[in-house]
């Protein structure tokens, strides 16, 4: 019973999702090609000058282009798992109330946080998929499985960010402290968790403060992996893995939690 | 008409039964221990103000808000055990509309069957059905926004009855719709009655319960205050007719005293006087005689209104 009733708050998700699917999905395209042309090619050009077919040494020996492209991925679908958790909870609570039409129904508010986390997961797989065959049209990834098997991590890091925020959103009177959430949170870790650049070299608290940002380790790990260097670590790459996963775990308990409280009165 | 009582037919269950129903926010007490039974086919009411604990005993009876204390069964479930059970077998139209407003009507009614795990083929099919008794079939693949709020609450009420509920729970129905929007409403929902679908209804309009209610209970403050069919709640607690009194502003009070007699009871509002009476034209005519010229002189029938005036010394919408 509880399984199909999760199930159907995501078909609920998905019904909805396809009256604006072209727009959404033509977008998902649009944001990696502008941020790999400008970003990969026109400041890579700057990046990489003086260095050869060998790649760039300081990057380890890829070009800036294949350097961005795994963190990239793991930064963007944070941004969209930021944006599908917050709005979007909102109009089920307080715009258009439709939680509320569903706990009239045999759906329990249980029943609609994971049915919404799992609609957030298969959005943000999405978008990672799309985000990489744009990765291999610029030919940014040294190896094409590689970067495939980094879509998992991707996917699991905007949801390290969308679970907790969802529980965050339960809270909520109105959007007001959204813009918040992304000014202060995701906007800050998107630019400096190490997506345009290796942290290696900056001092050794900020260092240590990237161990902080969930995105900081879902960008090293999609990297590690990319480039088939996971292997060489194995223990740093575990860590990293662990801290997504409590992270993605804790928010959903919390947002189960929350969801109830904030539903059942 | 009268129904019999769910509590003295022993042999006929009732749908709904409580006792001692109690519901509390804090320390604040929303409904304060109230006892009501349900009988299948029945239409009851929850008349009273806003704020009187109508909406939370509705939602307690929806199996969405927990019970505080005391005992309540749906379909002979407890709502704490078997929420989801027994919500399967209600239909609710809640007092805010909570329409899906990125989904067309059809799809509206059909994704709400799912979530009653109809299949898609017998949900559309029960859509285009009661898209049909609703009287919106020529927009079933409009957006509910282009929909006025008369159309959304009978798309609502639609949606509500796309599980073949047991019993129709409706708060405040048709709140905030125009007179028309009401009558076509109300049609609607007579028809349902007709066909032998259990309806609990709360409503702060006494024509809306006079029109739909076999039995209702009043309700103020949390607590049940009177309970019977309106004709019986009328003949209890107030007379045949009413004759309202307006007197020209600063003038009420002056007159009072000269209207002493005239009536069995005299309610006095801050803009009007009523006096109730079995018979209004006399007292009309006892007013006049007693060289009183009131601006307005109205004789009507009682009114659930009057009864809740004389229960409470309120009335029900301020």
């Amino acid at each position: 019973m509880a399984a199909s009733s999760v199930a159907r708050v995501f078909e609920h998700q998905a019904l909805v999702y396809r009256r604006t699917l072209r727009g959404s999905l033509f977008s998902s395209f649009l944001n990696p090609v502008l941020y790999l042309a400008a970003m990969g090619v026109g400041l890579g050009m700057f990046v990489d000058r003086g260095t050869g077919a060998a790649g760039n040494p300081a990057l380890g020996g890829v070009t800036y282009l294949q350097y961005l492209a795994p963190g990239l991925l793991a930064a963007t679908v944070m941004q969209s798992a930021a944006l599908e958790s917050t709005h979007p909870i909102m109009g089920g609570i307080v715009y258009h109330r439709i939680y509320y039409a569903m706990i009239a129904t045999p759906i329990s508010a249980r029943d609609i946080a994971l049915g919404t986390l799992a609609w957030i997961t298969a959005r943000l797989t999405m978008i990672a998929v799309i985000f990489a065959v744009v990765v291999l049209a610029f030919g940014a990834a040294p190896s094409a499985g590689l970067l495939l098997a980094a879509i998992p991590v991707a996917v699991l890091t905007g949801m390290a960010f969308a679970a907790p925020i969802v529980a965050f959103a339960a809270t909520q009177r109105n959007g007001e402290s959204f813009p918040a959430v992304f000014r202060f949170i995701t906007t800050p870790l998107f630019l400096l968790s190490g997506t345009f650049f290796p942290l290696d070299g900056l001092p050794a608290p900020v260092q240590a403060a990237a161990w902080l940002s969930p995105l900081w380790h879902g960008i090293a790990l999609a990297r590690s992996i990319a480039f088939g260097a996971a292997g060489s670590n194995p223990g740093l790459a575990l860590a990293h893995l662990a801290v997504l996963l409590l992270i993605a775990g804790a928010g959903t308990w919390l947002a189960v939690r929350n969801l109830q409280l904030r539903l059942v009165k | 008409m009268a129904q019999p009582s769910a509590a003295s037919a022993a042999d006929v269950p009732s749908l709904i039964h409580a006792r001692g129903l109690t519901k509390r926010f804090g320390s604040f007490l929303a409904v304060d221990g109230i006892d009501f039974d349900v009988a299948p086919g029945e239409s009851f009411g929850f008349l009273g103000p806003n704020g009187a604990g109508k909406t939370s005993t509705m939602r307690m009876i929806g199996a969405v808000s927990p019970v505080s204390a005391g005992t309540l069964r749906i379909l002979g479930m407890d709502p704490g055990r078997d929420g989801a059970r027994i919500r399967a077998r209600l239909g609710v139209v809640p007092q805010q509309d909570n329409l899906d407003v990125d989904l067309t009507l059809r799809e509206n009614l059909i994704v709400y069957g799912r979530y009653f795990d109809i299949p898609w083929a017998e949900g559309a099919r029960r859509a285009d059905e009661l898209l049909d008794f609703a009287q919106l079939a020529d927009r079933r693949d409009q957006q509910v926004e282009t929909l006025s709020g008369g159309m959304k609450r009978r798309l609502t009420i639609a949606r509500a009855m796309i599980n073949q509920p047991d019993v129709l729970l409706l708060d405040e129905p048709t709140t905030g719709l125009d007179p028309q929007a009401r009558h076509i409403l109300w049609d609607r929902l007579y028809g349902l009655k007709q066909r032998g679908v259990t309806l609990v209804l709360t409503t702060h309009y006494m024509d809306e319960a006079q029109q739909l209610c076999d039995r209702l209970v009043v309700m103020d403050k949390g607590r049940i205050v009177a309970e019977g069919s309106p004709n019986s709640l009328i003949a209890e607690y107030t007379t045949r007719e009413v004759t309202e009194l307006r007197f020209s502003v600063g003038t009420q009070d002056a007159a009072l005293p000269t209207l002493e007699g005239l009536a069995d009871r005299i309610e006095v509002l801050p803009d009007r006087v009523l006096m109730y009476a079995e018979d209004g034209e006399a007292v009309a005519e006892g007013v006049h005689a007693r060289d009183l010229h009131p601006e307005t002189v109205l004789v009507r029938r009682s009114t659930l209104e009057d009864v809740f005036l004389r229960l409470t010394g309120r009335s029900l919408i301020d």
